[in-house]
């Protein structure tokens, strides 16, 4: 099996605070790995960490993305290269239309890989193919990005994003968060549209019903900056039923 | 019409303008320094009739009396006006570059950033003896314009030459709505204006194109003190774009131009302006000064007058294009987009004075600050006794990029009439950071993130403008604030 990625013995920290304490995590091409974890235990940083994000130094450890060192990349060459973020609390950009980043978005990217950028029209025909089973109606990719969306809207909007820029490493952090039933099935829905063989998800989530759409191939815990338990899908049922108690000791 | 025959005509008509240069290319500069004998020199020139020339005595008497105001947030060093060019005929082709190869490379940089064709580059550039057929498209534009103007009867040519073919309505509209004393830079412009774009829409007539200073081929070197004068006589309406948003080559360093607008029952004008003229360099070196005086005045009932203005140019720039909304249910609207980088300032805003009834005016200023630049919204919105049941809508929002930079927002605002209303709202932003890693991570590059960002901040003004200038003002944005971040 070919590596996606390889994350050695990572540690990172905020400002002052080590989050990450020593992680260690290895993903196939074409798997789909669930995080799970309590508050705090460093989800988040791990996915920052992963997208490059400023003011979270990696103070050691590694990590390969298809064999090529990922801490030495900038945000947007990792997103050319197909590391893909889909945001917890998406950003808002006012007067910039939906459709419009969308555009400039995939265009960076294209022209990074060496293909040629899209058209108005071409992209217009590109975009509908994704937005029919997100449920997205044009108005919506009309309007600006992320304002005055609704939590299921935002979602929904992130994984047009990830389904349109076409990633090989797909990272989702609680993407299940703050949706109702039928948006969490869309958005379920959607994400799992988008398995393929050439294609790693790391969804990250606090609760195991987003993973009865995205069926995950392992189950880690994360608990204080390291995983300390890893399994099939039915770790993931078993700490809906008994919480993170257990890993709480253990980390500490 | 054959293709053969147009060319022909097409280059006789440029030959003309060239042939119309030549007198004055072959004839002295003026020396350097102001006085009466240049104003004479400079109306001489160009055989214009008495009552010009008083009426520039006139206004250089009166700027001898004034001082140059200090009240805008600009600084620079003392303007030594002794110790300047009033009058040099327009440069000969032969004093341009031999090719592009001569040319600023970064100047050519920001033509292809913009999509400016090559033989365009040449044209703007000023390189010498670009071949006519080179030009061509710009050309044949220019000459389909005059042919399609004419049969409406729309007068659009140099403000020298409507002296001469159109002197009443010059004399009966120069100066009436800025006139020769109304403030130091406009007083010094009708003392020593040189030429202009002069505009007459006749009576219920649409004029059938955008006028554009960019194809009125012999528009360049107007130099320094330009004045330009649109008359939309009632029942018409005009769409007119100044400026360019590829950098010209320039010399001079002040600039003091005058644009007056007159606009009659029911007429309509959009004045729409791309301003980019060299800002100095990163240190602050260089740039030209811009001390502009634009006015506007809606003399009929329901005249309408709107600005759109994108300012990125420019060491200084000093400008606050008005509306006098005299006639009853007359509008008036200013939208404008500042960008200042490195070490540009700029203090600009409008003026909206409510004379008649049920007058409206709506302001929307953006303004962004990077670098250590300093920006200004300075604004005037007044309400005369008789403007029973006016309005104004006012919105100024400021975008800082970086910590060394200032934004700073001065509105007047003077009601004497008890059923006017005044709206004013304001804000300050910053580009967030999350916003900037957001677009990071969607791949695109961090100079393209902040022009995208600054271009959704100024969606209101840009999508007043005409189609064809929005596309270049927008990648204008990013190039005014390149090197902005990181």
């Amino acid at each position: 099996m070919k590596l996606m990625l390889e994350i050695k013995n990572l540690h990172a920290k905020v400002g002052e605070i080590e989050i990450l304490k020593g992680l260690n995590l290895t993903i196939g091409s074409g798997e789909v790995h669930a995080i799970m974890g309590p508050n705090g235990a460093g989800k988040s940083t791990l996915s920052y960490v992963l997208a490059g994000r400023e003011g979270y130094e990696v103070t050691s450890g590694s990590v390969l993305y298809q064999g090529k060192n990922l801490l030495d990349m900038e945000p947007e060459q990792r997103a050319g290269e197909g590391v893909f973020l889909a945001f917890q609390y998406p950003v808002e950009i006012p007067g910039v239309s939906t459709m419009n980043f969308l555009k400039a978005s995939v265009n960076s990217v294209r022209k990074y890989r060496g293909e040629s950028e899209f058209d108005a029209m071409d992209f217009l025909k590109f975009v509908r193919q994704q937005t029919k089973i997100l449920n997205i109606g044009d108005d919506m990719l009309k309007r600006a990005v992320n304002v005055g969306f609704s939590g299921g809207e935002k979602k929904r909007a992130e994984v047009l994003q990830m389904a349109v820029l076409e990633p090989t490493l797909a990272i989702l952090d609680e993407t299940d968060s703050g949706l109702d039933v039928d948006a969490l099935r869309i958005v379920g829905e959607g994400v799992t549209a988008l398995k393929s063989s050439e294609r790693s998800m790391l969804v990250i989530t606090h609760y195991q019903r987003l993973l009865d759409y995205i069926v995950p191939d392992v189950v880690h815990v994360l608990a204080d900056g390291k995983i300390v338990d890893t399994g099939d899908k039915n770790l993931a049922i078993e700490l809906e039923k008994n919480g993170y108690a257990n890993y709480a000791e253990v980390a500490a | 019409m054959a293709a053969v025959t147009e060319t022909v005509d097409q280059v006789e008509l440029v030959e003309k303008y060239k042939y119309g240069f030549v007198t004055d290319i072959e004839t002295d500069q003026a020396p350097k320094g102001l006085n009466e004998g240049i104003i004479r020199y400079i109306s001489a020139k160009k055989e214009e009739p008495d009552w010009l020339l008083e009426w520039r005595l006139k206004a250089y008497s009166h700027w001898l009396t004034m001082k140059e105001p200090d009240w805008a947030k600009v600084g620079y060093p003392p303007i030594d006006y002794q110790d300047a060019y009033y009058y040099s005929a327009p440069k000969s082709a032969d004093d341009g570059p031999e090719s592009l190869e001569d040319i600023d490379p970064e100047i050519l940089d920001t033509y292809k950033k913009l999509g400016i064709p090559l033989h365009e580059q040449e044209v703007l550039a000023g390189v010498k003896n670009v071949a006519v057929d080179a030009v061509f498209d710009s050309v044949s534009v220019a000459t389909t314009f005059k042919e399609a103007l004419s049969k409406e009867g729309v007068i659009f040519c140099p403000i020298s030459e409507a002296v001469k073919e159109y002197p009443d309505l010059v004399k009966q509209y120069l100066g009436s709505v800025v006139p020769y004393s109304d403030n130091y830079f406009a007083t010094l412009n009708s003392a020593v204006f040189t030429d202009g774009s002069f505009v007459y829409i006749p009576k219920g007539v649409n004029c059938p194109m955008e006028l554009s200073t960019y194809f009125r081929i012999n528009a360049s070197n107007t130099g320094q003190f330009e004045r330009t004068l649109i008359i939309a006589d009632a029942g018409s309406k005009v769409s007119y774009l100044e400026g360019c948003t590829a950098p010209m080559r320039d010399e001079n360093q002040l600039h003091a131009a005058v644009v007056e607008l007159v606009i009659l029952d029911d007429a309509d004008i959009k004045y729409s302006t791309v301003q980019n003229w060299y800002p100095g360099d990163e240190n602050g070196v260089g740039g030209i000064y811009n001390f502009v005086t634009k006015r506007a005045a809606c003399r009929g009932r329901n005249a309408k007058v709107s600005w759109t203005q994108v300012e990125t140019g420019s060491a200084i720039t000093w400008k606050y294009p008005s509306c006098i909304l005299q006639g009853d249910n007359s509008v008036g609207e200013f939208y404008s987009v500042a960008i200042t980088n490195n070490y540009q300032q700029a203090d600009t805003g409008t003026k909206m004075i409510h004379l008649g009834k049920n007058t409206s005016s709506k302001i929307i200023a953006k303004g962004i600050s990077a670098g250590k630049s300093q920006s200004t919204y300075r604004g005037l919105v007044k309400m005369m006794p008789k403007a029973e049941g006016s309005r104004n809508y006012t919105q100024c929002d400021s975008l800082l990029i970086g910590k060394e930079c200032g934004a700073h927002t001065v509105p007047y605002i003077e009601s004497r009439n008890k059923s006017a209303k005044i709206e004013h709202e304001a804000t300050t932003s910053k580009i967030a950071d999350d916003q900037l890693f957001y677009c990071r991570q969607r791949g695109i590059s961090e100079e393209d993130a902040v022009a995208l960002i600054v271009n959704g901040f100024c969606r209101d003004v840009m999508q007043e403008l005409p189609m064809e200038f929005a596309v270049e003002a927008q990648k204008l944005v990013g190039i005014s604030l390149e090197g902005s971040v990181g």
